[in-house]
């Protein structure tokens, strides 16, 4: 680990502003995922500002009949929170899914949707990656790539987006709402947050350095059956192989996003017309752009039949 | 004392303590974190700095420079250790790896430098500063590639000769009417033990104390007295506490080695645990085999023909993992080929890991057996019975010493209702869930080797027991206790038992599941001599005294054993050391795995949803350790089966998944209702206290029973362990 300074910030802005002026500086929320990095240097900042102190911790009813979850309410509240599992059950059983109790309690919202990688020649620093080092080269390429994306990767990266929580944003159209260092704030529609990896894999979602994200918000709850199915080596705390967060109405019409196979999570809206006609049809469509690797070519088949499953369990 | 003809009945048969489910002696220490473990001792070397290790980031080839000038200006560094500035550190007898690349790079991670500071954060910043170019050369990563060349090397100094051959193999497989003829691969497969190698090394002058995590201390004084360049008699280690070691930690790693080097270098007490992520690359790890197996038998199922080719990889003088060990011994059966090949790899050293040899060896033939059940419309069980033998199957005369094993399979039938088994793949179907039952048979060397003890008994009339002996998690301490206990007729608590420092009478440690057999035999002659020194004190005839209660009967006349002490402690060592028994007979440890599992026919995904082991080792010393033993072993079988697999770059050459969230091993939601039960049994051939180990024979067997579950469910048959999903996915029912 690098030497580092580190200072509490008063206000989102503030937040914003300190971090905006100075290229080595990066937010700590719960530490989860950062300091693990900063041990491995596979991150290494300058300066940490810590916005524990912003108060963005409450969940609240918007005007449009949603909910406005802070930036830095846990996945433990957020989970547990009785509005969330009643109207929004595939976000409580996503983050559920994810990582272990005592991990729950210290992740925060925002920290959970800019949790990097889990590829594991990003993880080792002795390898190429364009991720961690911009122009090194990509080793999982032609590597151990099973855990890696199917679908919208380049040749300059492979990566996936580990985490659950977003894949259920994403199936519940959330807008990430963030605050720059001038007082400025945006809405980012969550399909728009993060990013392919392109030509610039190092970056990983639509944040400017220093744009803080201050709240996610959730429209009006649309009904239906939640389900989040995650399928993994192991029964508990693993990363997906693929999960699959559905909404599916009592007319068999619905929604679906999945997890674990690309650089965020993939939903493809105009194939959600053929849900009602099964998980193949649907499953073809979503993944018609598919370049697997010989190591998780297995994830399309997967990812079709995990959707079958899905939609087995709610047929009424 | 010699321990040179079957045990007659002597003061371990009343069983008044052993055999007990007695709680954990350390147990307390344990479960509040007083327990002291390697990394954690405080005052014991002041002054101590500490190191980090810094990995090759190439598989092979050769340091060319090494520019140390940063790390050693920052903060808090004291110095750094390469093999410029380490002496020409040597190589013990177990590993061969070479602890610094100096300058030749072996595999992948290999440690290249130690930096040394004030604190382990300024060492680890510090080793971020260290700059090393390489030459790199062309590397061996792909253990298949040399399927076809790889020889059969020369006998080493375990795991038997690397071929054998009875009768006519050839021919008798040529004509047998049923066949089988299959390949399997098990994986390379990581202790990924919860407590990472850590030691402490303190010089002073020529001798050196380590406080370290070991489960062998006289093979670790001698190979550390070997890397060292210094007398074994200089060495002092000190392990009382262990965190789990699967045989990782047998002797010395790189964390001691660099240790004690590096505190020699900077003059200091140094302390060095290694992180995680260099632990899969550098450390010692179950290596990969590929394993052919051919069953002939006749239509009656008799085995008429047994052939068992494995290969595995490792470092030039490497040795073979001796996967047909059991192969040699399970079953019946005239003619026999068994042969193991090595080929040369430049990855991290393959060495003992838990049941090394019959653990992957039987994940081989226990899914041909099964195949072969099949074939023959034979039930599993009935096909083990009938090529059970009670002689060695190579070697006619000797009788096994004890082999219950048809006892385990056909009660472990009963208590598993395994006649609620189909016998007709995939025909079971509970919703989603393809269910499937299966088993394998178990076979573990039960081992034994001369080990020593020192009693002591003072005024209070405790007894305190010393030995070298180590626990990693086992329940050597409360054996010990139990054993002791029962030798000189008190109660467990007026025990007090010392281990893990290598200046105790020595024992062959932890490891072969020898250890509780070894040292409860070395505890049994030192408490023998311990009784005759108090009945000579007390004025008996040694002929005819009970040690009973606390005191020392003999005829009418009663006197309290502390009563011996009165006058000052008493103190005998003494060793039991084994003549030939072992070459008279057959002693093994035998068992049967069970497993229920259910397959998601969407998805792939395994759940076990039960298992049980029925088990013969001899007398079980504790009802509630070895039962701890054996579910542990299950546990790890689960791993073994289903998900642990260190995955190769062949490309750049190393263990890619080399941290924890990638090397996957069982989590408690993985794991369901386990059952261990013991058949009732002692060995008289193996020690006066007549028990065998547990702690492999636990893990022998799991994974083919899971295995063989899984095909009943799904009717597709995998080869390659781990049988994760992607294995079978596209051969599970079509999506309606």
């Amino acid at each position: 680990m690098k030497s580092f300074t580190y200072e509490r910030a008063t206000t989102p802005a503030d937040a914003a502003g300190i971090v905006a002026s100075n290229p080595g500086a990066r937010f700590l929320g719960g530490g989860t995922n950062l300091l693990d990095l900063m041990k491995l240097e596979i991150e290494t900042p300058t300066h940490l500002v810590d916005v524990q102190d912003l108060k963005l911790d409450r969940i609240e009813p918007t005007e449009a009949g949603g909910l406005r979850i802070g930036a830095f309410v846990t996945n433990t509240a957020l989970a547990s929170d009785e509005r969330v599992r009643r109207d929004y059950g595939v976000l409580s059983r996503a983050i559920v899914a994810g990582a272990s109790g005592q991990l729950r309690n210290k992740a925060t919202t925002a920290g959970n949707l800019l949790q990097r990688t889990r590829c594991p020649y990003f993880y080792d620093t002795n390898q190429p990656c364009n991720k961690r080092k911009p122009g090194s080269g990509c080793a999982a390429i032609g590597g151990y790539s099973r855990q890696l994306a199917v679908i919208g990767s380049s040749d300059a990266c492979i990566a996936t987006y580990p985490g659950d929580m977003a894949v259920a944003m994403r199936v519940l159209d959330a807008t990430v709402e963030t605050v720059r260092a001038d007082g400025k704030t945006r809405s980012i529609p969550i399909g728009s947050f993060h990013t392919l990896p392109g030509d610039t894999p190092e970056r990983d979602n639509a944040l400017d350095h220093g744009e803080l994200i201050t709240a996610v918000t959730l429209p009006r709850p649309v009904g239906g059956t939640h389900v989040y199915r995650k399928v993994r080596d192991r029964a508990s705390y693993a990363f997906a192989l693929v999960s699959v967060a559905a909404i599916v109405q009592r007319d068999g019409s619905g929604r679906a996003a999945f997890g674990g196979v690309a650089h965020r999570p993939w939903r493809v809206e105009a194939a959600e017309a053929a849900m009602p006609r099964g998980a193949v049809e649907m499953s073809n469509a979503v993944f018609a752009d598919a370049r697997p690797t010989d190591d998780n070519a297995f994830k399309i088949p997967l990812a079709t039949r995990t959707l079958a499953a899905v939609l087995a369990e709610v047929k009424p | 004392m010699i321990f040179d003809t079957p045990a007659g009945t002597n003061p371990t048969d009343r069983m008044k303590v052993l055999g007990k489910p007695l709680d954990r002696y350390e147990g307390h220490l344990k479960t509040t974190g007083t327990a002291t473990y390697a990394y954690e001792w405080q005052d014991v070397a002041p002054g101590f700095a500490y190191g980090y290790i810094l990995g090759a980031a190439i598989a092979r080839g050769r340091i060319t420079s090494i520019d140390t000038r940063d790390a050693e200006r920052a903060p808090g560094v004291i110095g750094v250790v390469t093999y410029l500035n380490a002496g020409k550190p040597g190589v013990g007898k177990f590993y061969v790896q070479k602890m610094l690349a100096a300058p030749e790079v072996d595999h992948y991670h290999q440690p290249v430098a130690v930096v040394v500071a004030e604190t382990f954060e300024q060492a680890r910043a510090a080793a971020g500063l260290v700059r090393v170019d390489y030459q790199r050369t062309a590397g061996r990563f792909d253990l298949a590639a040399q399927n076809g060349s790889a020889p059969v090397p020369p006998e080493g100094e375990f795991g038997g000769p690397n071929e054998k051959r009875v009768g006519d193999f050839a021919r008798a497989f040529a004509a047998a009417p049923v066949k089988v003829d299959e390949t399997y691969t098990v994986p390379d497969q990581a202790h990924a033990m919860m407590e990472p190698h850590a030691s402490i090394a303190k010089w002073d002058g020529d001798r050196v104390t380590c406080w370290t995590s070991i489960q062998q201390m006289n093979w670790g004084t001698r190979d550390l007295g070997l890397i060292l360049g210094i007398p074994k008699q200089n060495v002092h280690l000190i392990s009382p506490y262990i965190g789990g070691g699967f045989g990782g930690k047998g002797t010395v790693q790189i964390d001691l080695a660099l240790a004690a080097i590096a505190a020699r270098v900077v003059k200091r007490p140094v302390k060095i645990a290694l992180q995680r992520p260099i632990m899969f690359n550098t450390t010692i790890h179950r290596p990969k085999t590929i394993q052919r197996v051919q069953l002939g038998a006749g239509r009656d199922g008799r085995l008429t023909a047994i052939g068992h080719d494995s290969l595995s990889g490792n470092l030039v003088g490497g040795r073979t993992e001796p996967t047909v060990t059991s192969t040699r011994t399970l079953y019946a059966g005239a003619n026999r080929l068994t042969r193991m090949r090595l080929a040369t790899l430049d990855l991290a050293e393959g060495n003992a890991m838990r049941a090394p040899g019959e653990a992957p060896g039987l994940m081989a033939l226990e899914i041909a057996m099964d195949e072969l059940a099949e074939k023959l419309k034979m039930d599993p069980i009935e096909l083990r019975v009938v090529n059970d033998t009670q002689v060695d199957p190579e070697n006619p005369d000797k009788p096994f010493s004890t082999r219950a094993f048809v006892r385990c399979l056909r009660e472990g039938a009963q208590r598993f209702h395994w006649d609620k088994r189909r016998s007709t793949p995939s025909a079971v179907r509970e919703g989603q869930w393809l269910i499937g039952m299966g088993m394998a048979g178990a076979i573990r060397g039960g081992k034994i080797a001369k080990a020593g003890a020192r009693a002591r008994l003072d005024r209070t009339g405790v007894v305190t027991i010393e030995t070298d002996m180590t626990d990693i998690g086992t329940g050597s301490y409360t054996v010990v206790q139990q054993t002791a206990a029962e030798m000189m007729g008190v109660a467990p608590d007026r025990i007090v038992v010392k281990l893990g420092d290598s200046t105790f009478p020595e024992t062959p440690g932890s490891g072969g599941q020898q250890g509780a057999p070894s040292v409860t035999a070395g505890v049994y002659a030192a408490c023998t001599k311990l009784r005759e020194t108090v009945a000579q004190r007390l004025g008996f005839n040694t002929a005819d005294v009970d040690f009973a209660d606390g005191h020392v009967h003999s005829g009418n006349r009663s006197v309290k054993l502390a009563d011996a002490a009165k006058d000052g402690d008493i103190v005998v060592e003494d060793l039991m050391e084994f003549a030939k028994l072992a070459d008279q007979f057959q002693q093994q440890t035998f068992g049967a795995h069970f497993a229920e599992v259910a397959v998601d026919a969407y998805t792939g995904e395994v759940r076990v949803r039960r298992m049980l082991a029925v088990c013969a080792a001899g007398r079980i010393l504790n009802a509630k350790t070895a039962r701890s033993q054996v579910i542990g072993g299950m546990v790890m079988g689960v791993g073994a089966a289903l998900m642990e697999d260190m995955a190769i770059d062949k490309r750049f050459g190393f263990f890619v998944n080399h941290d924890l969230a990638g090397y996957e091993v069982p989590v408690h939601a993985d794991i369901p209702h386990l059952d261990a039960f013991f058949i009732d049994e002692v060995d008289p051939t193996i020690s006066p206290v007549k028990a065998k180990g547990v702690g492999e024979l636990g893990l022998t067997g799991v994974a083919p029973a899971i295995a063989n579950a899984i095909y009943n469910a799904t009717g597709v048959r995998v080869r390659e362990y781990p049988i994760t999903l992607e294995k079978h996915l596209d051969r599970l029912p079509a999506l309606a």
